[in-house]
Formats: structure tokens, C-alpha cells, sequence
């Protein structure tokens, strides 16, 4: 059995198939089914968008149990007496510049230009470490408030719900800084391609999340 | 240094556990040193450790759940002979013992034995039917597989080093919190379940995007096999579904370790809001196990029929019917909760309705085997057993499902007899089809008929003895989970279960006999043709066991049933040798990271349940090294040279063409 060094030449389909494989090569479009196996790239993107779409079921039983126990304070504060609109405001600033510099990382990979790449990656993982310096600020002042997690079940829904995400943002800027070292180890591969549209969809992804938990926890929890 | 680990956690002063548990680990270390003096050792690690085949990665699923049935069913066993034995007396179990057996023969059978088995299935069969050549993500697939693993072994970890829950199979708070369970029984349910439930998404997400981008050119949707459609809507489910559990579980844990107030009974948690979470996940998993059977039975009865499945569109749309509506019913596992008679009446109806796509099932079935030449092979009986004892269940469960009886009957014996009807008779039995169904295409060669068919009438028979007495015992007012009773009426029915559940062992014992006979004899049963059953989809089309790269040409679809249309000729794909031109073939390189993976979640679950935090750091670390590692990788494809393909090809080829020769004489 001979081995095949990775090759962008072989991309254009999952398996090749011999006689057959000219009628559904690059079948990008196999929807329905008459065209065979989809290109890598698609299965691999949709694949990836079946993950996000459980992970934002996860996230929704969190939003349940936050919901079923908003109100759960034990006697302790609650939302409007603790959070504070300027810095979550701040929080999603950053992270939606993130995603817009990460949206300029996807160009430049597009493009093949390493240097926009790199410059894109690291200002989204700043905007990232940003985000994540704020909430770790915010959770450690709940905390010195005597308003930590174990107070109630409101804070105990609270900060697994905003934790969750935060733990989504650190897991994806372990994996932005990976995914730069990959991109300088092995160039704009095929295969190094899909794995950056897949960090992008994730990255986006916590975007969408977190316009829900500023919603639903901030916005509703100052109002009265 | 070693958390809550000490030589305490060993039970040295109970027999039960430390035996089994010895004589466990003495089998293990047997059967390891026989393969390493063997030489078996670098063949094992080779082609099926670091396999990402999903034909290898089915039969090890299916291999793990047969090894936990054995398991599960010993748990079975000590709890009918306890209550056989514990009328006015205390048996052989003492309580704390006792509630472990029942706690993890549910858990081990839902999630070691029930998940594994269909998943398995499902992995072997599903690109076969499709007329692809692996699943759509294969590395992903190995790492699902192995992370099921580390989840049975963590569960029966817990029989010699520490103990298991004592909660029942979903640890209902606040009995599960720390206040009521501060062992480490529950931690090793939370850890175990958590981390196979990740292996289960992956599996989930991997199936769903093969079934619907990886098919055969001209496999459209509407000429999928029915058990495509059941294993699409079963891991859609499981996509849908697990996730609710990881995070339910983690709610619990975060109480359990940081002192959260998700579900205690201080501080504003929310006890029923436990059992909400935990059965929205729960119901949909009744159905991620019963649908995938459902599949198995319209193959195995179209087969035997001799008859293309009857109302198949109306069966597929059933599916998925039943694939919506499963997440509507969730509260009638509460509905003693005191939701009120409005939400109670909503969700009974809604459970109730559930059983008409169920019907048009039943009916599509009956009407395939109505006027068909059937051949009553092991397979048709366990399906025919399947349909008479799932209605049965289905009954009791829409009796269940009217909330007024449900007050009567609730935590009772009738809901175990209940749930047991439909899971034994609907999923077990159809795993039990699909493994004898399926069996000669993994390994060339079909298993013994005669022991098979033995098997099955002690199944069954024993299944009726073992269940119908609980439907009494329910009647009669006995609750599930007792230690010991007092109640003279019960007493003769509990002795005729524990009669029952001896036969089911009889059912067990004919099984293993009828593997290690058929492997004994296995050139007298060997399938040379690839189609020992005269099959209609397309994982007859290759060989058995299949080539590595299942089919040389992905087969072109024009059909429903396409390998029975190429038998007979409809379809032109029996085209002489001459015209065929071999081509190299790329698969999936095998890699060891789903092995190293669950290493590491292994040693990472146990210091997560024993509290050594240094070594959750450890491994956290060793797991991600491995993804780097795996993600650095240059190469993921080896190529199959032409001529490889063409001399695997060819002798299937011949022997199948003299088999079709041989059909077309007689027909």
C-alpha cells in the first residue's frame, strides 16, 4: 500500500471513485442527492454548523434554567441591582470588533496574504482577551460584593450562563492561537483552509450567543 | 496528592463487589497477556485500536455493548433474585449495595449497552447502504467510539475502587446533591455519562452529515433504505438532544463541586426544573434507541418478505413525525409534579398521538409481510417478536400516558414492566435482528440458525415470564427500586420473574454458544456471494466482509431497493469485466488519536472523581497535546493502488456473478 503525501490536487471530493467520478466532481451541490458525495470543503462546513447548532442547544437549557430562576435570589441581589450596561456595552464592543477582524481574517486567507492574516488573527485574539478581562473583572467584583455563584440560584444560572460563554471565548482563542501557528507552519493548505472556516463559523457563533446574553441578562436584568 | 483516593475507597469488607471485581480484572489481565504472548498485540493496535474504518469502529461499538449486556444483565439478575428472596426477610443485598445495582444496571444498560449497540449498527451499515466508502468525518468517529469506552470503564471502575451512584439512573436531586450523596457514587454517573455523551454527539454529528452529504451518485433521498431514514432521524435527535444532557449534568455537577444552587434545596434551586432538563433530553433518547430498530425491522421484514417495504413514503414521513413529536411529551414522565390538569391533559394527548405514526409503522410492516414468500430465518423471528411485544408495551404506555391512571401507576412496578415491554421488546430485539441480520457481512460467514432460533424462544419466552408478573405487581401497589417487603401477594410474582429472568439467561448463554459455535464452524457458514440473504440494498452489492474501500465504483442509484433492480437486471450495472478500468482509491489514514483521547479522558474523569486536581491539569493538557498533534498531521490519506482495487474487485465479482448466474436458472 503506497502512501499519498497531502495534496490540494485531491480536494475536489471526499473519495475518488474511478470511472464515475468525473459526472459529480466538485458536486459542491449534492443536496439532493443525484450527484453524489459533496465536496470536502462542504461536508466538513456543514458538519461544523450541525456542531454550533448543539452547542447553541446547550446554551439554550442554560437560558432555560437562567430564565426559571431569574427571579430565585434568596433574599440576595438581583440583576439590576448588580449589573452594570457600561461594561457589558463595552464587552460587546469588542467582541463584535472581533468578529468583524476576524471576517477580515477570513479575506486575507482567501487571499493568500500571510501578513493580514496575522495582523487580523492577533487583533481579534486581543479583542478576545479584551472581552475576557472585562468579565473576569466583572465576576471578581460580584464576588468581592458577596454576590458570587454560591449566593443564590439566580447567580448560580448567571455565572454558569455568562461563564459558559466565556469558557466558549477562551477554548476559541486557544484555538485562534493554534490556528496561527498552523498557518505559518504549513501555509494556506487545503486542509488548513477548512480548518479556519470552521473557527470562523465558531467565532461568529459566540458572537450570536452573546447579542442573546446581553439581551436577555443585561438588557432585562436593569430593567425593572 | 491523591484527592479523596485511599486505600478506604477499596470495599475489602464486601464480597460481592470485591469478587467480580477480581475476578474481572484477573479476565482482563488473562486476556491481554494471552494476545501480547500471542503476537496478536500489533495486529490489534494496527487494525483495529487505531482503526477509523466505520466498519471496524460498528463492530467494536458492538462488541462493547454486547460485554455490557453481560453486565448489565448480572445487575438484573441480583435485583429479581433479591426481591424473589426478600419477603419478610433481607436477602442477599444489603440496601446501600442494592440501590447501586439498580442504579447502574439502567444507567450501564441505556447508555453501555442500548447506545452502543444501535450506534454501532447504525456505523456499520449506514455508508454501506449509502454506497459510500467511510463516514463523513472517520478520525471523529474513532474518538466517539473510544470516549464511549472510557465511559463503561469509568461505571465499572466504581465496582472495585469506590462506589456508584445509589440514585437510580437519572440522579434525581436533591437526593444527588452532595448533601444527600457526599460519596463519590454519583460523581462517577455525572463524569462517566458526561464524557460518552460527548463521544455520542460526535457520532451524532458525524452520521447526520453523512446521510445527508456523503451518499452514491443518484441516492436521493426518497431511495435511501428505511434504516438511512431512522438512523437520520435517530442522530438528528441525538444532535438535538445530547447537548440538553451535557448541560443538565453540568448544572449538577457545578452544585456538587462549587456549591451552585441549580437544583439544592437551599438558596431558591429548583428541584423540578432537574426533571424537566434531564427528560427533555430523556424522552427524545427513548426515541434515538427505538428508531434506529425500527429500521432494522423494515430491512430485516422487506428481506424476508421477498417484497419491497410497504408504504415506504408513509414510513418515512412516520419517522420523522415521531422525530418531532418526541420533543413534545417530555412532561408525562412527571406528571405527578403538579403541573395542573391543563398542562397534564396537553401533554397526555400529545403522548397519545405519538402512537399513531408508531401504528402506520406497525401496519406498513404487516402489510410487507401480507402476501410475501416469508422465510423464517433468527432475524424475521426476533422481528415478528418485536411486533407482538411492542404493541403490548405501546398499550401500556398509552394507558401511561392518561394522566389520571398515571397518578395510580406512577414509580410502580407496571411503569418498570412498562418500560422494559418497549425497550427489550423494540430496541433489544432489533439489535438482536440487525446483529444476526448483519453478522455475515462483517465476517464472512452467518451465524448458527438452529442456536439462534433457541435463543430467541428463551428471549421471549423468559421476557413474558420475567414482565408480565410486574404489570401485577404493579396493580397491586408495589413500587419500583424496594429492598425488601412485607406483602404476602407479592411475593409468588416476584418469585415468577426471578423464573423468568433464568430463562432470559438460558436466551444469553444460547447466544454465546451460537457465536463460538458459528466461529467454530465458520467454513460451513461462510457467504462467498456477499448476499446470503438475497438482499435488496446495497450493502449486498459488495463483498463479506466488505473491502476496506466498500465499493470499487460507488454505485450509480436509479432506484429504491438498487442492489435487488441490479439483480434482476433492471439497471445495467452487471456489465462484463473488460469494460471495468480499476482506479487508485484514497481512505482515511488510520491514527491512534481517538485511542490516546480517551486515555486521557479516562485519567481525567477518575482525578475528576477522586478530586486530584493536578492530574485533571495533566491530562486536560495530554488531550489537547494529542488534537495539536493530530491537527499537525501532513498526510490523512493513504491511496489503494488500481491493481489492489482491481484483484479485491474481481473475486467478488466472480463469485457473485456465478450466484446471480445460479439465481437466474431457478427464477
Amino acid at each position: 500500500m503506497t502512501t499519498l503525501p497531502y495534496a490540494s490536487s485531491h480536494d475536489d471530493g471526499p473519495y475518488r471513485s474511478g470511472r464515475e467520478s468525473n459526472s459529480y466532481r466538485n458536486g459542491a451541490a449534492a443536496g439532493h442527492g443525484s450527484a453524489g458525495p459533496a465536496s470536502k470543503r462542504v461536508v466538513v462546513g456543514f458538519g461544523f454548523w450541525i456542531f454550533l447548532l448543539s452547542d447553541i442547544v446547550m446554551f439554550s437549557a442554560f437560558f432555560a434554567a437562567y430564565a426559571v430562576l431569574v427571579g430565585a435570589t434568596a433574599g440576595g441581589p438581583a440583576g439590576h441591582d448588580l449589573f452594570d450596561l457600561k461594561n457589558a456595552g463595552l464587552e460587546t464592543a469588542c467582541l463584535l470588533a472581533s468578529s468583524f477582524t476576524c471576517g477580515l481574517a477570513s479575506i486575507a486567507a482567501d487571499a493568500r496574504n500571510k501578513l493580514w492574516f496575522y495582523a487580523a488573527m492577533a487583533a481579534t485574539c486581543v479583542l478576545g482577551l479584551v472581552f475576557l478581562g472585562l468579565e473576569a473583572t466583572e465576576f471578581a467584583g460580584l464576588v468581592a460584593k458577596g454576590a458570587g455563584p454560591t449566593r443564590s440560584a439566580f447567580l448560580s444560572a448567571f455565572f454558569t450562563l455568562v461563564g459558559c460563554h466565556g469558557l466558549h471565548v477562551s477554548i476559541g482563542i486557544l484555538w485562534l492561537l493554534t490556528m496561527m501557528a498552523q498557518v505559518f507552519a504549513k501555509g494556506f493548505r487545503a486542509d488548513i483552509k477548512r480548518r479556519f472556516l470552521c473557527f470562523a463559523l465558531f467565532w461568529h457563533a459566540l458572537d450570536i450567543i452573546w447579542v442573546a446574553l446581553f439581551s436577555v441578562v443585561y438588557l432585562m436584568g436593569v430593567a425593572r | 496528592m491523591f484527592g479523596k483516593l485511599s486505600w478506604a475507597a477499596i470495599p475489602f469488607d464486601q464480597p460481592i463487589p470485591m469478587i467480580t471485581s477480581a475476578t474481572v480484572a484477573f479476565a482482563i489481565i488473562g486476556i491481554l497477556a494471552w494476545i501480547t504472548f500471542k503476537g496478536y498485540l500489533p495486529y490489534l493496535w494496527r487494525e483495529w485500536i487505531t482503526s477509523v474504518d466505520h466498519k471496524r469502529i460498528g463492530v467494536m461499538y458492538t462488541i462493547l455493548a454486547m460485554v455490557m449486556l453481560l453486565r448489565g444483565f448480572t445487575d438484573a439478575i441480583m435485583m429479581r433474585t433479591q426481591q424473589a428472596l426478600a419477603f419478610n426477610a433481607p436477602g442477599f443485598l444489603p440496601p446501600e449495595h442494592y440501590d447501586q445495582v439498580f442504579s447502574a444496571h439502567g444507567t450501564i444498560m441505556i447508555f453501555f449497552v442500548a447506545m452502543p449497540f444501535v450506534i454501532g449498527l447504525m456505523n456499520f451499515v449506514v455508508p454501506l447502504q449509502l454506497g459510500v466508502r467511510d463516514v463523513a468525518f472517520p478520525t471523529l468517529n474513532s474518538v466517539g467510539f473510544w470516549l464511549t469506552a472510557t465511559g463503561a470503564l469509568l461505571v465499572n471502575i466504581s465496582l472495585g475502587i469506590g462506589e456508584f451512584a445509589r440514585t437510580g439512573w437519572l440522579p434525581y436531586p436533591p437526593l444527588s446533591e452532595l448533601t444527600y450523596s457526599p460519596g463519590v457514587g454519583v460523581d462517577y454517573y455525572l463524569w462517566s455519562i458526561q464524557i460518552s455523551g460527548i463521544g455520542t454527539l460526535m457520532t451524532g454529528i458525524n452520521l447526520v452529515t453523512t446521510i445527508l452529504k456523503v451518499r452514491a451518485p443518484g441516492m436521493t433521498y426518497l431511495r435511501m433504505p428505511m434504516f438511512c431514514w431512522t438512523a437520520l432521524a435517530s442522530n438528528l435527535l441525538i444532535v438535538a438532544a445530547f447537548p440538553i444532557l451535557t448541560a443538565t449534568l453540568a448544572m449538577l455537577t457545578l452544585d456538587r463541586y462549587l456549591g451552585f444552587h441549580f437544583f439544592t434545596n437551599e438558596a431558591g434551586g429548583n428541584v423540578m426544573m432537574f426533571m424537566n432538563l434531564i427528560w427533555a433530553w430523556g424522552h427524545p433518547e427513548v426515541y434515538i434507541l427505538i428508531l434506529p430498530a425500527f429500521g432494522i425491522f423494515s430491512e430485516v421484514i422487506s428481506t424476508f418478505s421477498g417484497k419491497p417495504l410497504f408504504g415506504y413514503r408513509s414510513m418515512v414521513a412516520a419517522t420523522m413525525v415521531i422525530c418531532l413529536l418526541s420533543f413534545t411529551v417530555w412532561l408525562h414522565h412527571f406528571f405527578t409534579m403538579g403541573a395542573g390538569a391543563d398542562v397534564n391533559a396537553i401533554f397526555g394527548i400529545a403522548s397519545m398521538i405519538i402512537a399513531v405514526p408508531t401504528g402506520v409503522k406497525v401496519f406498513n410492516w404487516l402489510f410487507t409481510m401480507y402476501g410475501g414468500r416469508i422465510r423464517f430465518t433468527t432475524p424475521i423471528l426476533w422481528s415478528i417478536g418485536f411486533m407482538i411485544t411492542f404493541v403490548i408495551g405501546g398499550m401500556t404506555g398509552v394507558l401511561l400516558a392518561v394522566p389520571p391512571a398515571d397518578f395510580l401507576l406512577h414509580n410502580s412496578l407496571f411503569l418498570v414492566a412498562h418500560f422494559h415491554n418497549v425497550i427489550i421488546g423494540g430496541v433489544l430485539f432489533g439489535a438482536f435482528a440487525g446483529y444476526t441480520y448483519w453478522f455475515p457481512k462483517a465476517f464472512g460467514f452467518k451465524l448458527d440458525e438452529r442456536l439462534g432460533k433457541v435463543a430467541f424462544w428463551c428471549w421471549i419466552i423468559g421476557f413474558y415470564i420475567a414482565f408480565m408478573p410486574l404489570y401485577v405487581l404493579g396493580f397491586l401497589g408495589m413500587t419500583r427500586r424496594m429492598q425488601h417487603y412485607d406483602v404476602p401477594e407479592w411475593h409468588p410474582w416476584t418469585i415468577v420473574a426471578a423464573g423468568g429472568a433464568a430463562l432470559i439467561l438460558c436466551g444469553i448463554i444460547f447466544q454465546i454458544a451460537q457465536l463460538v459455535y458459528s466461529i467454530k464452524h465458520r467454513e460451513e457458514l461462510r457467504d462467498v456471494t456477499g448476499d446470503p440473504w438475497d438482499g435488496r440494498s446495497l450493502e449486498w452489492a459488495t463483498a463479506s466482509p466488505p473491502p476496506v474501500f466498500n465499493f470499487a465504483f460507488l454505485p450509480r442509484v436509479t432506484d429504491t431497493d438498487p442492489y435487488w433492480r441490479m439483480k434482476h437486471g433492471s439497471s445495467g450495472q452487471n456489465q462484463p469485466d473488460e469494460e471495468l478500468s480499476y482506479e487508485a482509491i484514497e481512505m482515511p489514514r488510520n491514527s491512534p488519536t481517538g485511542f490516546i483521547c480517551a486515555f486521557f479522558a479516562t485519567i481525567m474523569g477518575f482525578s475528576l472523581i477522586w478530586h486530584i486536581w493536578w492530574l485533571v491539569i495533566v491530562s486536560a493538557v495530554g488531550a489537547y497535546a494529542t488534537f495539536v498533534v493530530f491537527a499537525w498531521r501532513d498526510r490523512d490519506e493513504d491511496l489503494i493502488p488500481a491493481e489492489t482495487v482491481a484483484k479485491m474487485d474481481r473475486a467478488n465479482r466472480d463469485a457473485r456473478g456465478a450466484s446471480l448466474h445460479e439465481l437466474s436458472l431457478t427464477s
